[in-house]
């Protein structure tokens, strides 16, 4: 296949992908497993958790992570480039209809009414998904005081979020490099 | 230059968000609150359209603010509203392929990197941390829209609020079976109709 041709179907399985994943995120992984692994035989089922273990220490979303980290190993930047336009462009054009739609309707009393009822479902959805991430996340006293901090500071200050974020990634480096000295020592 | 400052904006975002699902809302909120673009209560409306349309929340979020912001800047153009989502979207976007593109070239400096293990030790935690303080804001403007008042134990809006939450969150806190999160949204709204109408809010 020629490098053009490969880019396009790049473009068209992350299209695809893309399209049909509710929620985002981690809801994405089995169908790039299916349609990347499964299907095109591009990459194997061992090379899925390698990219959902870089996607979750590099910046961004999950789905970006991965559409450009299976297109660059097929065919590198162009196959890059491919992927990740095809996973984002149905979402592009999907919430530029709906914002036009919202800003149509958003006057009405019945739809107020809904998204007041709508709000306090969002919350429920949300809390959930903090919950959730609080398990799967590595316990440990150097975990619980930087979510302390983060919450903490998040809540009762207006300190930059960014800021917050830059310290407790030094305060994770200098953490673990202190305890893991000693094994290095030897 | 809005367009401009909209990428910059997304781009920041992207680049400091580490971790999937909700990672990002709590730099959404403060940036785009601090901006003047949305309020918290459409952010929170438009987390329940997210959810209930495909594909990740950074796209969907950076692409309607993009759509409100360039929109409204030029009085609702169509392609100045395209141009906006464009422009958030591309932003919130390049700094996660930058970044692939490099790990994908030097895959096994940064699978050994201790740097990058220390660095993670504390940005998880902190993600979960300030959704935490994102939840606290979310529920304030859920159940406090006008602040916090003494009266607001005597509204009706407060009860029928708390009452849909304390139904969605058992719905959504059930064990034996998975409720997808578009029933949930669902069923708020219909409720929301319900009691809107009959309390005449």
């Amino acid at each position: 296949m020629s490098t053009f041709k490969k880019a396009l179907k790049l473009f068209l399985t992350f299209f695809k992908i893309g399209a049909f994943t509710f929620g985002g995120g981690y809801a994405m992984i089995p169908l790039i497993q299916h349609e990347v692994a499964e299907k095109n035989k591009w990459i194997t089922d061992e090379d899925i958790l390698e990219i959902v273990a870089i996607a979750e220490s590099t910046p961004g979303p999950i789905a970006i992570n991965s559409a450009t980290f299976v297109g660059y190993r097929v065919c590198g930047v162009l196959g890059s480039t491919a992927a990740t336009l095809g996973v984002v462009l149905p979402s592009l054009v999907i919430i530029l209809v709906i914002s036009f739609v919202l800003a149509a309707f958003q006057e009405l009393r019945a739809v107020q009414y809904a998204f007041m009822g709508i709000r306090a479902g969002v919350l429920a959805l949300v809390l959930k998904a903090l919950i959730t991430m609080f398990k799967k996340c590595p316990k440990g006293w150097v975990s619980y005081i930087v979510m302390a901090f983060a919450a903490v500071v998040g809540i009762f200050t207006d300190i930059n979020v960014f800021l917050i974020i830059i310290i407790s990634a030094l305060f994770g480096l200098v953490t673990y490099s202190i305890m893991h000295s000693k094994g290095a020592d030897k | 230059m809005i367009f401009l400052e909209l990428f910059w904006t997304f781009f920041k975002i992207g680049a400091f968000t580490f971790g999937g699902g909700y990672a990002m809302l709590p730099l959404v909120e403060e940036q785009v609150i601090s901006h003047g673009w949305l309020s918290e209560e459409a952010i929170v409306n438009f987390i329940a359209v997210s959810e209930s349309t495909p594909g990740p929340f950074a796209v969907n979020i950076a692409t309607y603010v993009g759509s409100q912001v360039g929109g409204a800047e030029y009085g609702g153009n169509l392609w100045f509203t395209i141009l906006g989502s464009a422009a958030a979207t591309l932003g919130v976007v390049l700094p996660s392929f930058i970044v692939i593109l490099l790990v994908a070239k030097f895959y096994q400096q940064f699978k050994n990197s201790r740097t990058v293990t220390g660095l993670m030790t504390g940005l998880k935690p902190a993600a979960i941390g300030l959704i935490a303080s994102a939840v606290v804001s979310m529920a304030i403007t859920v159940f406090l829209p006008s602040g916090f008042l003494f009266d607001v134990f005597k509204t009706t809006e407060f009860y029928i609020s708390a009452v849909i939450f304390a139904l969605c969150a058992c719905l959504v806190f059930y064990k034996r079976k998975k409720i997808p999160p578009v029933l949930v949204i669902c069923i708020a709204a219909v409720l929301g109709i319900a009691t809107g109408y009959a309390f005449k809010l």
